[in-house]
């Protein structure tokens, strides 16, 4: 075949062809399609919008509504055709708006609006609304219909947070398959039948599913509602501005909507990196905590008769002076700054820089004692997709329904499509149990042990030899120290060198924050370090950047010892906490919405989070205090402006090269920075207890509701943090002689504390669990910082 | 009022079994419920979505779907009364307003005795023998003021008790089949190859059997 080689005509050279692409006929028109895509994705993909209401792109299609018949054409001749329920085939023509097509369409919507109120002018959705807007752009203009139209008790709460109209439902199944296939809580379903079928829930049962909030989103009419914004605003009263959400590290894209100045809004933007559209509930209406009128909004300094209102020019200078007595008394060391992960990257490199070069401390976290060493950053760092679309998941995580619920959508979904099988080591059933290819149960403290154990085995070994893999890792269990999770984790960045691993803190910025600078320098103390430094006396001057360590630190016994120990306290906080109220200045910081900035999510994703309202009272971004406060220290930061720390961490931290304005104005869904220069995690030591001096090792795991600040300001979201209780399997409630419901004694070494008796099966014999941070007795009171794990001993009484 | 008695329980498992999926099962569960209660209850849905690994909600939403599952007491017979167009013309509204006043209460409601619960119903598919009702899902033809009131007294005095069962008895000999005869169906989702070639003998004629 020499005639090929020696061939260089390019007429002669067969083009490339695109083996995915499909060529069809839109509306006369030919244009290229992608294999496999749905007629209705493809049109709208090629500039032909065709009307829709159950079609969404992250739910599989059902033709429900009938809205975007079409006449398609393949070769069989024209006939009407759901495109959303048909691929594309090569020379398929399609018409749209044929008359044909235009007649079904008007029909569907004359149909729809036969038993649809036409109350548009009191309806939340107004102006916003699908079926409003379709009626418009593809319906008939008046209706045959003269009959009365079905009527129904309206609306009637579904779960706290969504109201339920059924006469303005139109079926499309949109919000029944979001509670199905993408939550996975299928507690909403059609009922009954024929003209009488309606979405409902189980009687007495509500839609207490943490993403309900989603299905208000995605509701082509006013029939789901959220109880935060009815008759809040109308959308064309809405100012909206796009940004993430930084209530978890996920990083959901968000827009922040307000109207007149107040938020009253979060919808969830479709990044497909990340959160697909979808948001979790206290992500969603946490918005509420912003408006709050507990919010700190001037400056407070402790006064013989308590916290005195004062101005920011003498809560600064006191601050100021406090930092320089701190200094003077113990030097620079005796300082220490705890906190951060709510802020910005731009509120973060400025407190880093004021603390590592102003002040001269080394001793700076923005972990609370309850994540994992942060040399966990340093490991291969996967994404969110690549987690996704691994062979093999391990997680070795918190519940990460509970914590990171979106990650936990995004790996539910790998596994319900059977991309991903994930092999989940835990101390109990978590959210993602139910999806999970294996459940490892482990003894608190021996997961590294459990670890090996598995890998040793011979399906899991095939498994994982299938593909890539990537660990998510986290820590599980407040009642034990960071230890055995290391241990388990490098147990397994051992044994699979090739795996990547996505953290999994929780706290909003924790990444960023500690990637551009807030985390200890040479020979600095981290979190738990700083907090027993400050217990035994040695902290003068202890900086809170938005840190509740009453609130936030297991140890209950260690946060109070820190607090009375440290001489001073200076604390950057939105609202008056249990920590912020014993320090010696207060200064009211803005809150999420109130300051732009960029912020950095678990895979170090770096997106722009936006101002949308003016800040409450006097209150200031966190970069603007650390830069006065520097001033008075006498060392400007040069800072003016939040974009003048966007350029700064572009200039400055390592791996944020490429991430400027830009770039992030080009890329809404972010770019990757990874700091490079985090040291590498060390070999933890794990000393586990004689497990027979007490009957049960403890779990203590967080919940989505809880007590945190901004939920508890969060009028909606208050009312679902549960009750405190400690839960053992249910073999065991005889052993214990109590009885569910009972009050029981629950002892460690350190502390007592009084429980409700609860069971749950998927907690392992031997083992309890109590949720943190609930309403009710403080599990964190038996809780030690310095031990591997927890021993309890549960008593009748 | 009540979940699934023991008895019920154990032939809820049996039933789960014979299904490759156990939501499969869902409605002869829901039979099973309405036979114990008579209707089925709320508690009865709960738990057949445990046992079949369904939300309450769905459990609900398939049987809600359904006419002949009641969520409500219903007499011991239910009494339908056609009302569709052959039956209407050959005199139903005359026998519903005598059957009203024959049981003392309106269509939908049930006797205070808890013997009697009156329906309308939808065509019984005997237009023929017009007009027809069902007393328990079993035919009277032709129906007549004296021949209703005939049914109702024997029925009242227990005469039609070895034809006409109680409401919700799905069938008074239960078929058992017993665990060496279960087929063990695959789940549809653990079948990932096409199915065998089946081998077929050639006949006389060339084609095959």
């Amino acid at each position: 075949m020499t005639t090929t080689e020696t061939n260089t005509d390019p007429e002669a050279l067969e083009p490339v062809v695109d083996p995915n692409a499909v060529s069809i006929v839109i509306n006369g028109r030919q244009v290229t399609a992608r294999k496999g895509d749905l007629i209705i994705k493809a049109a709208e993909d090629n500039g032909e919008y065709i009307p829709r209401f159950c079609y969404h792109e992250r739910m599989s299609p059902v033709g429900m509504c009938r809205m975007c018949l079409v006449e398609v054409d393949t070769g069989r001749g024209p006939q009407l055709m759901p495109s959303c329920m048909f691929a594309v085939s090569p020379d398929m023509k399609v018409m749209t708006n044929s008359p044909i097509a235009k007649a079904a369409q008007e029909g569907v919507i004359e149909l729809l609006l036969a038993n649809h109120p036409l109350d548009c002018p009191v309806c939340d959705k107004g102006g916003e609304c699908p079926l409003q807007d379709q009626s418009v752009s593809h319906g008939p203009g008046e209706s045959r219909y003269i009959e009365e139209k079905r009527h129904f008790e309206k609306p009637i709460p579904i779960s706290e947070l969504v109201f339920l109209d059924r006469e303005r439902c139109i079926l499309c199944d949109r919000c029944t398959r979001f509670a199905d296939e993408v939550a996975g809580d299928a507690l909403i379903h059609f009922t009954h039948r024929g003209n009488l079928t309606q979405i409902n829930t189980f009687p007495g049962e509500p839609f207490a599913s943490y993403f309900s909030g989603n299905t208000v989103q995605i509701c082509p009419v006013g029939a789901l509602t959220a109880k935060s914004y009815r008759f809040k605003a109308r959308p064309w009263d809405l100012e909206q501005a796009e940004s993430t959400c930084t209530t978890c590290s996920v990083g959901c894209r968000i827009t922040v909507q307000s109207s007149r100045d107040e938020l009253v809004r979060y919808q969830g933007v479709d990044s497909d990196p990340v959160n697909w559209g979808w948001l979790c509930d206290r992500g969603r209406f946490n918005f509420e905590s912003v408006g709050s009128g507990d919010r700190l909004t001037v400056p407070l300094v402790l006064t013989s008769s308590g916290h005195e209102p004062t101005s920011w020019n003498s809560a600064l200078g006191s601050a100021a002076r406090l930092i320089k007595d701190a200094i003077t008394a113990g030097g620079a060391n005796s300082i220490a700054v705890l906190g951060g992960a709510r802020g910005t990257n731009e509120d973060a490199f400025a407190w880093a820089r004021l603390a590592h070069d102003v002040i001269g401390t080394p001793n700076v976290s923005a972990q609370l004692a309850d994540g994992l060493p942060i040399g966990l950053l340093a490991l291969n760092r996967a994404t969110i997709d690549e987690a996704a679309s691994a062979a093999t998941v391990i997680l070795i995580a918190p519940d990460l329904k509970e914590e990171l619920p979106v990650l936990y959508l995004r790996l539910r979904d790998a596994a319900e499509k059977h991309r991903s099988r994930i092999i989940e080591f835990t101390p109990k059933a978590s959210g993602i149990s139910r999806y999970a290819w294996r459940t490892v149960f482990y003894e608190p403290g021996t997961q590294a042990g459990a670890v090996a154990t598995a890998l040793g085995q011979a399906d899991i070994a095939e498994q994982i030899a299938k593909g890539t893999v990537v660990i998510v890792a986290g820590r599980a269990n407040l009642a034990e120290s960071s230890a055995p999770t290391v241990a388990a984790l490098l147990a397994l960045t051992e044994a699979l060198p090739q795996a990547t691993v996505l953290p999994a803190l929780r706290r909003g910025n924790v990444v960023g924050a500690t990637q551009v600078g807030l985390r200890p320098g040479r020979g600095g103390l981290a979190s738990l370090g700083i907090l027993d430094a400050a217990a035994s006396g040695k902290i003068e001057c202890l900086i809170l950047l938005g840190a509740d360590p009453l609130g936030d630190v297991p140890d209950a016994d260690l946060a109070r010892r820190a607090l009375a120990g440290a001489r001073r306290i200076i604390s950057i906080d939105t609202f008056l906490t249990g920590s912020s109220a014993l320090a010696d200045v207060v200064l009211p910081a803005a809150a999420y919405a109130e300051k732009s900035g960029t912020t950095t999510n678990l895979e170090g994703r770096v997106t722009r989070v936006a101002q949308k309202v003016t800040v409450a009272g006097t209150a200031r971004p966190d970069w603007m205090i650390a830069t006065e406060l520097a001033q008075r220290l006498g060392a400007g930061l040069g800072f003016r402006s939040d974009s003048d720390i966007t350029a700064a961490i572009t200039e400055h931290v390592g791996g944020f090269e490429g991430v400027t304005a830009a770039v992030l104005d080009a890329n809404p869904n972010g770019v990757i920075a990874l700091a490079p220069n985090i040291d590498a995690i060390n070999e933890p030591m794990v000393t586990l207890g004689d497990r027979n001096a007490y009957d049960y090792r403890l779990i203590v795991s967080r919940k989505l509701y809880d007590k945190a600040i901004v939920t508890t300001k969060s009028p909606s979201l208050a009312p679902l943090a549960g009750t405190s209780a400690v839960y053992v399997n249910p073999l065991d409630v005889t052993r214990i002689g109590s009885a569910v419901g009972a009050e029981v004694k629950v002892s460690s070494a350190r502390a007592t504390v009084i429980l409700p008796l609860a069971t749950d099966p998927s907690v392992q014999r031997g083992t309890a669990w109590v949720p943190f941070n609930q309403p009710g007795a403080n599990i964190g009171e038996l809780i030690d910082a310095a031990a591997s794990v927890t021993d309890v001993r549960i008593e009748s009484l | 009022m009540s979940r699934l008695n023991e008895d019920n329980v154990r032939i809820a498992l049996e039933t789960i079994a014979r299904y490759p999926k156990a939501r499969s099962a869902m409605i002869p569960l829901l039979h099973l419920a309405q036979q114990q209660d008579g209707y089925v209850t709320n508690e009865a849905m709960a738990h057949i979505g445990e046992l079949v690994g369904a939300t309450s909600a769905e459990v609900f939403g398939t049987a809600t779907f359904y006419e002949m599952f009641k969520f409500k007491p219903v007499g011991k017979y239910l009494i339908n009364i056609c009302a569709t167009m052959s039956c209407a013309l050959m005199g139903a509204e005359q026998l519903m307003h005598h059957a009203e006043r024959r049981l003392g209460i309106k269509a939908g409601a049930t006797t205070p005795d808890g013997l009697f619960t009156l329906e309308h119903a939808e065509c019984q598919a005997a237009c023929t023998e017009a007009p027809t009702l069902q007393a328990n899902y079993r035919y009277r033809f032709h129906v007549t003021p004296a021949t209703f009131d005939a049914l109702i007294d024997d029925l009242a005095n227990g005469r039609l008790d070895a034809e006409i069962p109680p409401h919700g008895t799905v069938a008074r000999i239960r078929q058992r089949i017993p665990a060496d005869r279960v087929v063990g169906p695959r789940s549809p989702d653990d079948v990932t190859t096409a199915p065998e070639w089946m081998a077929v003998a050639p006949t006389a004629s060339g084609g095959g059997q």
